[in-house]
């Protein structure tokens, strides 16, 4: 075990994987010499090389389009995208292309990519530096979307990702970059997608958040403890696969679920947990299913405290399925 | 009936036919003679078939078989196809079997691709054929990241980049002539300029002189060449692949050809073609072009020529024949090969 910040997890999974397998490298603006804008690929072009981690031209579409070529080729590239906001000229490499290459071709050309790329408000990012647009992506059948919220789960993720047959979009919550600082385990350990973490446990309402959201939901149990509710936390940690089993579960026992996310709540992923609980759990449910959300807007830069959801809105939402019933 | 239109000879004696294509030109002339037979026979049936309905689309590439056929026989086996909408005929002279080609075309249980493609779109991977999208454009950049793969593992090959004269206007042509030319990558761009992009005409496209012209300012060596002469274009790959392949970087060809059908079965060119234009290509029709040629050297005389078509002609109604007779993708397959299979690891590999 050693001590880190999320952003240094995520630095130390690329760079033992690229150790122990020579096919893994990784590409994007300034990944190099800079060692990436948020310093994520920090030392990995000075211990492997510019023709492992590569500093590409600023094209996003060329990017994702070179590392495509490049999986199938049997690498395994992992394309950084400097910020999630600016993943679009490369969106339809990854919905049309990337997320169809083995469906397309009947499994003649699986198409194995890591997309890594920070997300998320809190940063005074404005709108073009603070968006969290995982539902696009949940959207895309073929993709797998994983977001971590602890140092740890950073690691153990991404390397399941690099190891992964399947393309992985990696969401990084950049305002936890270095926030949050944990314990994460020595070498090859990775967390399994598919199996969301019991944040903290409770018996009067669940509630569901991840990447930089845990936080805050983590916060929010404190104030309601103190009123007697005893939150429960799931982090599903990957959104697609999700694990509507331990969604379900916990709903089954406390009968109440709130939904938190940075991103609008129109359309947003929340619903989809929404609708799972409606479709498997809706004989345990004793409350309405909230949602706390951003707002319907686009991101913006001096609201953004408003803007985001914290752990006053969130207990408040706790508070008001408890109460309901 | 229109009278038959000049066919503009070839323009090659024999000891230049020797120079360009060697000592064994007359065996790859005629090889290419086959095998543009072949794809002119097939997009003949397959047209008549999507117009008895008994097949759901077809986009043919009749008057480019020049450019399809030499490059299934310029390239080597460690080479890489990625195709834009019209090079199915490199997929079969690079060994893809045209069974299995009529399988795809009827989406039936035995397509490789399990009937997942519109016809038109195979993927074959078994001869480098890498499975395509309806998507213009977005194999440009791929083609460039396969390349980079070559080098990195050291592997002799070179990808092939193909796409029309529409593509040239799209976000990854550019992407991926600028990646290219900046890493220095063995890539062959091949640009099938037909002249139309559905409606479009090159002037609607760019305002460059030749699309070939764009390869400059990335820095990338950009020839203009006639696509419907087959030694031409034969030669030109072939120069362009050796440079590839030697460690000089990107090349892109524009091969300029004349869309002698419809843009597709969905297409009425007649709306927007001008009346003289069938009559132009007619004269630029690359298979007439070859046999006129190879008459006129005595290589093939009328009743080998006789042979050929009718051979292609079967060859194309078997295949068909077996398709249409195969049962439709089983309905389970649905919903297989959206993810891997559970546990499994598998990568690609370079084969
Ligand atoms: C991105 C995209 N836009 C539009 C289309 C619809 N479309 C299909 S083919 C085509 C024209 C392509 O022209 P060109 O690249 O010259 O190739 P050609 O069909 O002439 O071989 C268009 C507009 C598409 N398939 N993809």
């Amino acid at each position: 075990m050693t001590e880190m910040t999320l952003v240094q997890a995520v630095n130390r999974g690329m760079a033992e994987a690229m150790r122990a397998d020579p096919d893994v490298l990784v590409l994007g603006e300034d990944v190099g010499v800079n060692g990436g804008v948020f310093r994520a690929t920090e030392g990995l072009f000075k211990e492997f090389g510019e023709s492992r981690v590569i500093d590409t031209p600023l094209s996003e579409t060329g990017i994702v389009g070179a590392a495509i070529g490049m999986a199938l080729y049997g690498l395994k590239p992992i394309a950084e995208i400097q910020f999630l906001d600016f993943i679009y000229p490369a969106f339809d490499q990854i919905v049309s292309e990337l997320a169809k290459f083995r469906y397309r071709s009947g499994g003649q050309f699986p198409c194995h990519v890591v997309i890594r790329t920070p997300y998320g408000g809190g940063i005074k990012g404005g709108l073009y530096h603070s968006q969290s647009t995982e539902a696009y992506f949940c959207h895309t059948p073929g993709l797998k979307v994983v977001v971590p919220s602890t140092p740890a789960d950073a690691k153990g993720l991404l390397l399941s990702a690099i190891h992964d047959p399947d393309p992985v979009i990696f969401l990084e919550p950049k305002r936890i970059y270095r926030a949050v600082t944990g314990e994460v385990p020595d070498g090859d350990h990775r967390v399994e997608f598919g199996h969301a973490r019991l944040v903290r446990e409770g018996t009067d309402v669940s509630l569901f958040a991840y990447g930089a959201m845990v936080g805050p939901t983590v916060e929010a149990t404190e104030s309601l403890e103190k009123e007697g509710i005893r939150a429960e936390v799931i982090d599903p940690r990957t959104l697609v696969p999700l694990d509507e089993e331990a969604i379900v579960a916990s709903v089954e026992k406390t009968g109440r679920a709130v939904v938190v996310h940075e991103a609008p709540r129109f359309g947003g992923f929340g619903g989809e947990i929404a609708a799972v609980l409606a479709e498997k759990a809706f004989y345990s449910l004793k409350a309405p299913i909230a949602r706390v959300t951003g707002y319907d807007t686009p991101f913006p830069y001096a609201l953004e405290h408003l803007y985001l959801p914290n752990a006053e809105k969130i207990a408040t939402a706790a508070r008001a399925a408890v109460r309901a019933s | 009936m229109s009278a038959a239109p000049p066919i503009e000879p070839l323009p090659y004696a024999e000891e230049q036919a020797e120079r360009i294509l060697g000592a064994e030109w007359r065996a790859i002339a005629t090889s290419a003679y086959r095998w543009m037979r072949v794809g002119r026979a097939l997009d003949g049936r397959m047209q008549a078939l999507q117009r008895q309905g008994r097949v759901g689309f077809y986009g043919a590439a009749t008057g480019q078989e020049a450019v399809n056929v030499a490059a299934g026989l310029a390239t080597d086996r460690d080479d890489w196809i990625f195709p834009g909408l019209r090079e199915q005929l490199v997929a079969l002279v690079r060994g893809h079997a045209l069974a299995t080609y009529a399988h795809h075309l009827f989406a039936d249980d035995r397509d490789p691709s399990r009937g997942r493609n519109m016809p038109c779109h195979p993927s074959a991977r078994e001869v480098h054929y890498v499975s395509m999208s309806s998507v213009i454009g977005t194999q440009i950049s791929q083609a460039v990241g396969l390349a980079y793969a070559l080098r990195q593992k050291g592997a002799p090959g070179v990808s092939l980049a193909f796409f029309g004269d529409g593509a040239t206007s799209s976000n990854d042509f550019h992407a991926g002539m600028n990646f290219a030319a900046v890493w220095n990558l063995p890539v062959v761009f091949c640009c099938a300029n037909n002249q139309w992009a559905i409606s479009a005409p090159t002037e609607r496209q760019t305002a460059a002189t030749t699309f070939a012209a764009k390869a400059s300012e990335y820095g990338i060596p950009g020839r203009k060449v006639d696509g419907t002469d087959f030694v031409r274009v034969y030669s030109m790959l072939r120069g362009a692949l050796d440079v590839a392949r030697t460690g000089r970087g990107p090349v892109m060809l524009e091969f300029e050809t004349y869309r002698m059908t419809p843009h597709s079965s969905s297409d009425d060119p007649t709306r927007y073609q001008p009346s003289d234009w069938a009559m132009r290509a007619a004269s630029h029709d690359p298979v007439a072009r070859l046999q006129s040629w190879l008459t006129a050297l005595g290589v093939l005389d009328a009743e080998t020529i006789e042979t050929i078509g009718r051979a292609a002609d079967q060859q194309v109604r078997a295949a068909v024949e077996e398709a249409e007779a195969t049962e439709p993708p089983a309905p389970a397959s649905l919903t297989e090969d959206v993810y891997a299979p559970l546990g499994s690891r598998e990568s690609p590999g370079t084969g």
